[in-house]
């Protein structure tokens, strides 16, 4: 039986999570005072954006692990463009973007280059959205996989082209509306049986690490962070992040969205080690996908103007990949009843 | 010392005395031999710490130099052809950061159809990059032009391209005076970055420019590049007064002083027209040549200078623009006056096909006489290209252009479907 992952909050009954009460070298990194701030205010990402938050928590748990001695590398991209728009740059740490497609190439060269000099201490995070990740930068980022640089790769996964419009990528899900998969005809949205599983892509390249998050248990995404960074070689983190943009979702829920996209199923929260699954994070109070569904409106043509499910094949078919997560990683052992 | 080696060789052994401290290799024919000797020189351990990546393509290969060279360490690739294309999206983004990695072309023809020879087309497509481009001449020239390519791109924080030609100069096997490590690092002082991602100074590096600054900075990449210039010429002097043989520099300039006809060309294809102008010469013939060794930042002022009492100006270049015919004759047309009555331009040499002094001999004469088109094709066959026309007026299905082409000139052991060595 794979291990399930212990909540990391002080947990008062509910969803609600408290940070206050648990012992000080529990705290998320966010509580402390004295964090890095990597990405700080003033950048220019939307209401609710999940990629900002996930970033920050990312980036500043990475240097609590670090000490400080870190250089990010950034694909091309949201995160990019709302981060450093000339003159101005809300990094405080050493940053660099060069393409869209080579992010893991460029830390691969800063990873390379600080072993040449004798900096070792200093370590290489690269990050990019799905698109950065699945698609354009899937070469690149498979090389670096392959040789085991010490980098660590992070994805934010807003499953789709966000930057550009909201077009379709390899991590855009069966029947969401994007720009490029039109919620038209008897088949609306993207079709179903395309995508990239990119966890699962990392895995099978036998990575020291890989791990699944979302923005919606951000202490957890923390610890998965200074876990990644225990270890040398190439690492690599997913993370769910909402797009209220893109998604259609509104930007006070998205957290709840990305929970619920963790609570149905459809998206399996995992830990894993040269390629097996170590520990998972068991769903604590199940829900049907129409439930995540309803809170987007890139999934409004699967319901009526009541709200109800006007299009029960379609939700079936979702349901049905996200009981196979289920099946698949025993997300519901260890569940509370 | 005088060695006799394969310029691939000799061009690795000079890079490993540069010391780089990150090289990246994909292969492409005909680079390979030159990252082979470096990759087997790290290996060694002689040239620790430097790291050797083998990368899954060109384009990781300037990636992986983008991301070495902004971390403060001297970075090295070599590619050649569609190696280069694959890479040229990163090509421009190493100059745009004005990141000094230094990378060796072997200049090879871009397909379709494929083929692995000789020609500048690679070069070509990328002559607006902000790169300095570097032409070699000789073997000798191609070791030398990488150890002031280094110090160059160093000065000016810009990368640095030297082509060779792909097997007329790297697989051939000559004496080459390969520079010894003493004499290089007095020539080639540690590489102090202008700006480098450490975490004791965070900065941010490859921010988005709107129209606010793009022109801006745009002009200011070419400021750099005529600064490149001066820089060149200084270099190639101390770079003699080091080693004590003249290499580099803008141009070369063979016998053209006094010339009635003066042949402007690149690369290797200068040692075979001197040896024209010789015979030339010895028939009372006034004629001289320019090899530029500098194409970018192009010498303008130093071609105007070199070609002002001439009355012809052939441009022999080994890459077309279709549609248009010379892309190294424009830039010399742009550079000389009365460019319209005096330039021609004669594309030669595409994909491998030899250069002979006997066809560039009734070329020369052609030019002389006054004969020549502003416009030639070098030894092209026009019936061969009349046939095809002629098919494809006649046949909607005609079938490929290159296969039709090679079975009506009666290419034996031509088998497309056994496909041809990268």
């Amino acid at each position: 039986m794979i291990p399930a992952e212990p909540v990391k909050f002080y947990q008062v009954g509910s969803f609600a999570a408290g940070n206050r009460l648990l012992p000080a070298e529990l705290r998320t990194v966010q509580a402390d005072a004295s964090r890095a701030n990597s990405l700080t205010s003033g950048h220019r990402a939307c209401q609710g954006c999940g990629e900002a938050l996930g970033a920050r928590y990312v980036l500043d748990a990475a240097m609590r692990a670090t000490d400080g001695a870190l250089i990010a590398v950034n694909a091309t991209g949201c995160l990019e463009v709302f981060t450093t728009p000339y003159p101005e740059t809300s990094w405080r740490i050493p940053w660099m973007h060069s393409l869209f497609g080579n992010a893991p190439a460029v830390a691969t060269g800063v990873a390379a280059a600080l072993e040449a000099r004798g900096r070792s201490d200093v370590r290489v995070v690269a990050q990019a959205g799905d698109g950065g990740t699945v698609d354009i930068g899937f070469g690149t980022l498979s090389g670096m996989f392959e040789r085991d640089d010490d980098v660590l790769f992070v994805c934010y996964d807003n499953q789709a082209y966000m930057n550009t419009g909201v077009q379709r990528s390899g991590a855009t899900p069966p029947a969401a509306r994007t720009a490029t998969t039109e919620a038209v005809g008897p088949e609306p949205g993207n079709p179903f049986g395309q995508g990239k599983n990119m966890p699962a892509l990392a895995m099978a390249h036998g990575l020291g690490y890989v791990a699944t998050a979302t923005v919606a248990e951000l202490h957890d995404l923390e610890v998965k962070v200074v876990r990644a960074m225990e270890y040398r070689g190439a690492r690599y983190l997913h993370v769910l992040v909402p797009c209220p943009l893109g998604w259609a979702s509104e930007p006070a829920d998205t957290i709840r969205v990305a929970r619920l996209a963790k609570e149905s199923g459809l998206f399996p929260v995992f830990e894993a080690e040269r390629g097996e699954v170590t520990r998972v994070s068991s769903i604590r109070h199940r829900v049907p996908v129409e439930n995540y569904l309803a809170l987007q409106g890139r999934y409004r043509h699967l319901f009526g103007a009541d709200g109800t499910v006007a299009r029960p094949d379609i939700v079936g078919r979702i349901q049905a990949l996200a009981d196979a997560n289920i099946a698949r990683y025993r997300l519901l052992e260890g569940a509370e009843p | 010392m005088l060695r006799q080696i394969e310029g691939s060789r000799a061009v690795a052994d000079t890079v490993v005395a540069c010391r780089p401290e990150v090289v990246c290799a994909y292969p492409i024919t005909p680079q390979t031999h030159i990252v082979e000797a470096v990759g087997a020189a790290v290996k060694s351990g002689a040239l620790a710490p430097c790291r050797f990546i083998n990368v899954e393509s060109e384009f990781a290969a300037m990636s992986v130099a983008i991301g070495a060279s902004a971390t403060g360490a001297r970075a090295y690739t070599a590619t050649a052809s569609q190696g280069l294309l694959f890479m040229i999206e990163a090509v421009y983004n190493a100059s745009g950061l004005g990141l000094p990695i230094v990378m060796t072309l072997a200049n090879r023809a871009i397909g379709s159809p494929i083929n692995i020879w000789n020609d500048h087309s690679d070069a070509m497509a990328v002559r607006d990059s902000g790169w300095v481009q570097l032409f070699a001449e000789t073997n000798q020239e191609a070791a030398d032009l990488h150890v002031q390519a280094f110090r160059l791109a160093e000065e000016l924080s810009a990368p640095v391209m030297v082509s060779m030609d792909g097997f007329l100069l790297t697989h051939a096997v000559e004496q080459v005076d390969v520079p010894i490590q003493a004499e290089v690092d007095a020539f080639l002082p540690p590489y102090e970055p202008r700006q480098v991602l450490d975490p004791a100074d965070p900065a941010s590096i490859g921010a988005m420019v709107g129209p606010d600054a793009f022109e801006e900075v745009r002009y200011l990449v070419h400021l750099r590049q005529l600064q490149a210039l001066d820089r060149i010429e200084r270099i190639a002097e101390r770079f003699a007064e080091t080693f004590g043989r003249r290499s580099g520099g803008l141009i070369t300039r063979y016998r053209s002083e006094d010339a009635s006809v003066v042949v402007v060309a690149l690369g290797s294809i200068v040692g075979t027209l001197k040896d024209v102008v010789d015979a030339l010469r010895e028939r009372g013939e006034r004629v001289g040549v320019i090899g530029v060794t500098t194409f970018r930042p192009f010498p303008h002022a130093a071609i105007a200078e070199a070609t002002g009492n001439a009355e012809r100006v052939v441009v022999i270049e080994k890459a077309l623009s279709p549609g248009v015919g010379g892309i190294l004759s424009t830039d010399v047309a742009y550079a000389i006056a009365d460019a319209k009555r005096r330039v021609a331009t004669v594309v030669a040499g595409l994909g491998g096909r030899a250069i002979t002094e006997r066809s560039l001999l009734a070329l020369l004469d052609d030019a002389l006489a006054g004969r020549l088109e502003p416009l030639e094709f070098l030894d092209l066959d026009r019936g061969v290209a009349e046939h095809q026309l002629a098919r494809l007026a006649d046949v909607r299905r005609s079938g490929a252009i290159p296969e039709n082409i090679l079975r009506d000139i009666g290419v034996t052991g031509f088998a497309p479907h056994l496909g041809v060595p990268r």
